[in-house]
């Protein structure tokens, strides 16, 4: 170990924290994030190798494949960063075993991140903004853009400090039961919502009639296919379709492709008078 | 009503920022609830552009990129939407009409930029062979500027060439039955969105609490705000409750400031 250890200072990681926000900027088919997670890395290789030799290795080695969820990125560069500091400081570290780190942490990252960013945080907030929205209140937009953006950036900042700080600790952290704790609450908050939503936000109406009768006081009741779904549970109609588009997207049909079918079903049911 | 060409430029900048934000994902510039707000802001009619905004985040409420597969594009679909609908004095249904199908060229567009963009990861290869930070820097971020300008480019066509009279003219244009079941359909293409969240979440074991949010809100008439709260609530109890997670808890209690900021993390 030699005594002169470059440690990131806060300016650095703030450094890092600002180029993460650009983590997909170059996202390509070929390496996905490759250029971006070189770019994060960029001020901690400045900081750590003073030669071009191993300034070119360092970034050759973090332009390979990377991929993730990228509001929980930081994590990965900060426990990187700290490798290449060991690395630097005359630890024996080769290039394979920070590539198998990043590789062996991207998985279980995107495995925690997508639940947690795509299925929970960003449907909940979006859905609560558009909640307001509707009746045409500027509240909506602005609760969404604030609330999503104040816990990605909190991820993001947090991620890459305790990544750094942790440094291989991260990897027991990782295997702790915290993160399905945390992986399984927001699982079960965002299929909570998701199963408010899909009774309270979809409108299918299906107004046939099936039998028309006058009682005693000449009252007419009309008794249609609505009424009685709504009898047995409202909303059964749409949690039926929900888990047909489900069996559909699992068999690989694409969203859009679907989105144009309903199109064509509402036309059809509307000519025809079954929906309204 | 006429475009001046300030309003213009200021929605070729807007294109250009939600066009960026497609691809980076990070500020969701791109999302029609911020996307058609500002569209309403620059063309004077906020009000319409929030009211369509929510409208089609409803719809897109699902639309998200995992791993490397493509979700319909909402930047496009939202800003055309926002400037047909607000400049051809159009309504919210005709809005989800114009919007669904630019969604899905803009889908095509992405996927086009996003193999340019292999050239850019080339090119950086090269620059980090001769240790060129700043080339390196350059060519992460100009990459941007294809995805900005997939967006910005048809804005600002439909911006120039379209007024209100040939707006009303393409939309009078359809039929009757057309616009009419469009509507009807606009309430229940939603499901394809929760279809899409439940099929990422994966976690079948976990699918009861989904059907306790059904029961719930199909017989109580309670805000989506206070069925946040008792979801996080129910949330907490479970994970607190469950048995494999006792052990945990135990370890964690003379653990150190280590699990304080994850469980920190975790509130």
């Amino acid at each position: 170990m030699s005594g002169a250890v470059k440690k990131l200072n806060k300016k650095d990681l703030f450094n890092m924290f600002v180029r993460s926000n650009f983590q997909q900027a170059s996202f390509n088919y070929e390496r996905i994030h490759a250029l971006g997670f070189c770019f994060d890395m960029i001020p901690a290789i400045k900081k750590f190798y003073k030669t071009d030799e191993e300034r070119r290795l360092a970034l050759k080695r973090h332009l390979a494949f990377f991929n993730t969820t990228p509001a929980v990125c930081g994590p990965v560069v900060g426990v990187t960063a700290a490798m290449e500091e060991a690395r630097s400081d005359g630890e024996p570290i080769d290039d394979g075993s920070i590539n198998s780190l990043k590789v062996g942490l991207m998985g279980p990252l995107a495995g925690v991140g997508d639940p947690l960013i795509w299925g929970t945080l960003r449907p909940i907030t979006a859905a609560l903004g558009a909640s307001f929205a509707l009746n045409g209140n500027i509240l909506g937009p602005l609760l969404f853009f604030i609330s999503f953006n104040a816990v990605r950036l909190a991820l993001k900042w947090y991620g890459i400090t305790y990544g750094y700080q942790a440094g291989m600790g991260i990897v027991k952290d990782m295997a702790s039961n915290t993160l399905t704790k945390l992986t399984e609450g927001a699982s079960i908050l965002g299929l909570f919502v998701m199963g408010v939503l899909v009774t309270k936000w979809t409108k299918i109406n299906v107004p046939v009639v099936i039998s028309q009768t006058t009682n005693q006081a000449g009252v007419k009741s009309t008794m249609t296919v609505q009424g009685i779904l709504d009898q047995l549970c409202p909303g059964l109609l749409a949690l039926g379709l929900t888990f047909l588009m489900m069996y559909l997207l699992k068999k690989k049909a694409s969203p859009i492709l679907l989105i144009f079918a309903l199109f064509g079903v509402g036309i059809l049911g509307y000519w025809l008078g079954i929906l309204k | 009503m006429e475009i001046q060409l300030y309003q213009v430029i200021l929605i070729f900048v807007f294109a250009c920022i939600a066009g960026m934000g497609s691809v980076l994902d990070e500020f969701q510039t791109h999302r029609p609830l911020i996307a058609c707000t500002i569209i309403g802001l620059i063309l004077g009619d906020i009000q319409t552009g929030i009211i369509l905004g929510g409208t089609l985040e409803l719809i897109a409420l699902g639309w998200m990129n995992i791993g490397a597969a493509q979700s319909p594009d909402s930047a496009l679909a939202s800003i055309i939407s926002a400037i047909l609908v607000i400049v051809g004095h159009q309504s919210i249904q005709a809005g989800i009409a114009i919007a669904l199908p630019v969604a899905a060229a803009g889908q095509v567009l992405t996927v086009f930029a996003r193999t340019i963009t292999v050239f850019f990861q080339h090119a950086a290869d090269r620059a980090a062979e001769k240790v060129n930070f700043r080339l390196l820097d350059f060519l992460h971020m100009s990459a941007l500027v294809v995805q900005a300008l997939r967006v910005a480019i048809p804005a600002l066509l439909v911006t120039v060439f379209m007024n209100a009279g040939s707006v009303q003219h393409l939309l009078n244009s359809i039929p009757n039955v057309v616009t009419g079941g469009l509507n009807v359909a606009g309430g229940f293409i939603v499901a394809v969105g929760y279809a899409m969240v439940l099929n990422m979440m994966g976690a079948k074991y976990l699918m009861p609490f989904f059907f306790l949010g059904f029961i719930l809100a199909s017989y109580l008439n309670f805000s989506l705000l206070s069925f946040g709260a008792i979801g996080l609530i129910v949330a907490f109890i479970y994970t607190q409750l469950n048995p494999k997670y006792q052990q945990h808890t135990q370890t964690a209690a003379t653990g150190s400031s280590e699990t304080l900021a994850d469980d920190m993390l975790e509130d």
